[in-house]
């Protein structure tokens, strides 16, 4: 089970947020086939948000197909985001810890790095679309 | 009128109230749409408070009507029944006890729900032998809501209910009203000045300035259709008719402008930006005519 949060400070309105994070546990193994999601209520009532605002949420990610409604019992995840990328996640942040060194040792600071990362990131991004 | 079908949970027409010489709310039309959180804010002095009054039944119109759950608010016992309401600071009698007060609610509403309330009181921690005047704000608060949602309502009202509590308490609050939306098919009308609490708890938006609804609508419809555009100064006359433009600030070589529109915007001289709901509030609340401002706006995360 997942336990949800807000960021007042995300930029996302609170329906994306759950979304987001549902589809991030997905893609990291947190949640997995047949796990359960918590219902409207507990998170309606944990994060004192609208119940519209998670049956919302819940709705996307049916429609997006990950998960699915037991009516009486609950939401289900039917599929995982992680599939065979997961092995590769522990190379690969062994890549970045390594790049992350380098960075430092040539002087970037925090902001240099990200701001690098990200314009790289999209620049890439663009180029494979 | 069926429960199932009806549209709108409260509906005023040409709606006033006068207290001797002043107009504490005049010529309003709302409707507001049942089964949502509907997040009423504007400055002090809007007339919030006094629509909420009017809803409930506590005051009567001095002019034009207003329809409750489909009927003439406070009309008769069964529609007194169908609507509970919190009044400002959440008031209780402090004389009497928490056990004293499920007692009254219990003899004065006929669909009173006795053991949802007790159940609340004891997850609460509320001791019923315990006087309602030496409860904690937040505590008179839990109370409050407690009574008001144990009459089983179609449609609760909240005036400012969290706006004299601490964080924790005021948390705690709309955890218990959001966990009783989600159990019942309640239809809920809060006035806040939180605009957090607004974006968290409500699905609806109303902005009141001086009796007039400046915008009502789906609180993720509105974020969607508002845009803040940035570009070199120019008329904003000039844009496309589709863009509704809600405020417009000028420098001598620089206009931002936040416009309400269903299309995508195209042209590339403007940078384009989402707005959050803070923004979008204070822009309808900022756009009525200087003459008639009200006093500074409170508005606070």
């Amino acid at each position: 089970m997942i336990e949800f949060h807000l960021n007042g400070r995300s930029g996302l309105s609170p329906y994306q947020q759950l979304v987001q994070q549902v589809r991030h546990a997905l893609r990291l193994g947190l949640l997995k086939e047949g796990d359960r999601l918590p219902t409207v209520k507990e998170v309606a009532s944990q994060l004192a948000i609208n119940p519209n605002t998670v049956l919302k949420a819940y709705r996307e990610l049916e429609h997006k197909g990950l998960v699915a409604a037991r009516p009486g019992v609950g939401t289900f995840v039917t599929r995982t985001l992680a599939d065979k990328s997961l092995s590769a996640h522990g190379p690969l942040r062994k890549d970045l810890e390594r790049w992350l060194t380098k960075a430092r040792l040539a002087g970037l600071d925090e902001e240099s790095i990200e701001a690098l990362f990200l314009s790289t990131f999209r620049g890439a991004g663009e180029d494979v679309a | 009128m069926s429960t199932g079908l009806r549209d709108s949970v409260i509906r005023a027409r040409g709606l006033g109230k006068k207290y001797r010489q002043r107009w504490a709310l005049q010529d309003c039309d709302l409707d507001l749409p049942a089964g949502r959180v509907v997040g009423l804010v504007g400055p002090n002095g809007a007339g919030k408070s006094t629509l909420l009054n009017l809803a409930a039944g506590l005051l009567a119109p001095s002019a034009g009507s207003i329809e409750v759950c489909g009927g003439p608010s406070a009309a008769d016992v069964a529609q007194l029944a169908r609507v509970g309401f919190v009044a400002q600071d959440t008031p209780a009698y402090a004389r009497l006890t928490v056990a004293d007060h499920l007692a009254l609610g219990r003899r004065l509403n006929p669909a009173w729900d006795d053991a949802a309330a007790r159940e609340r009181v004891a997850r609460l921690g509320l001791d019923p032998k315990q006087r309602a005047g030496t409860l904690s704000g937040g505590q008179r608060a839990q109370l409050a809501l407690t009574l008001a949602l144990a009459k089983r309502p179609e449609l609760l009202i909240l005036d400012e209910p969290v706006a004299a509590l601490d964080p924790l308490a005021r948390r705690e609050f709309m955890q218990l009203l959001m966990e009783a939306v989600a159990e019942h098919e309640l239809s809920v009308v809060l006035s806040s000045h939180l605009v957090s609490d607004v974006e968290r708890a409500c699905d609806y938006l109303v902005v009141l300035v001086d009796s007039r609804v400046q915008v009502a609508g789906d609180l993720d419809e509105l974020l969607a259709t508002h845009h803040r555009l940035v570009g070199a100064r120019r008329d904003p006359d000039r844009l496309p008719a589709h863009q509704q433009v809600i405020s417009a600030r000028h420098t001598d070589r620089q206009t931002t402008l936040l416009v309400r529109t269903e299309e995508p915007i195209h042209d590339p001289s403007w940078s384009v930006d989402g707005i959050n709901l803070e923004d979008l509030v204070l822009a309808y609340m900022d756009r009525t005519a200087p003459a008639v401002r009200r006093p500074r706006l409170e508005v606070q995360r």
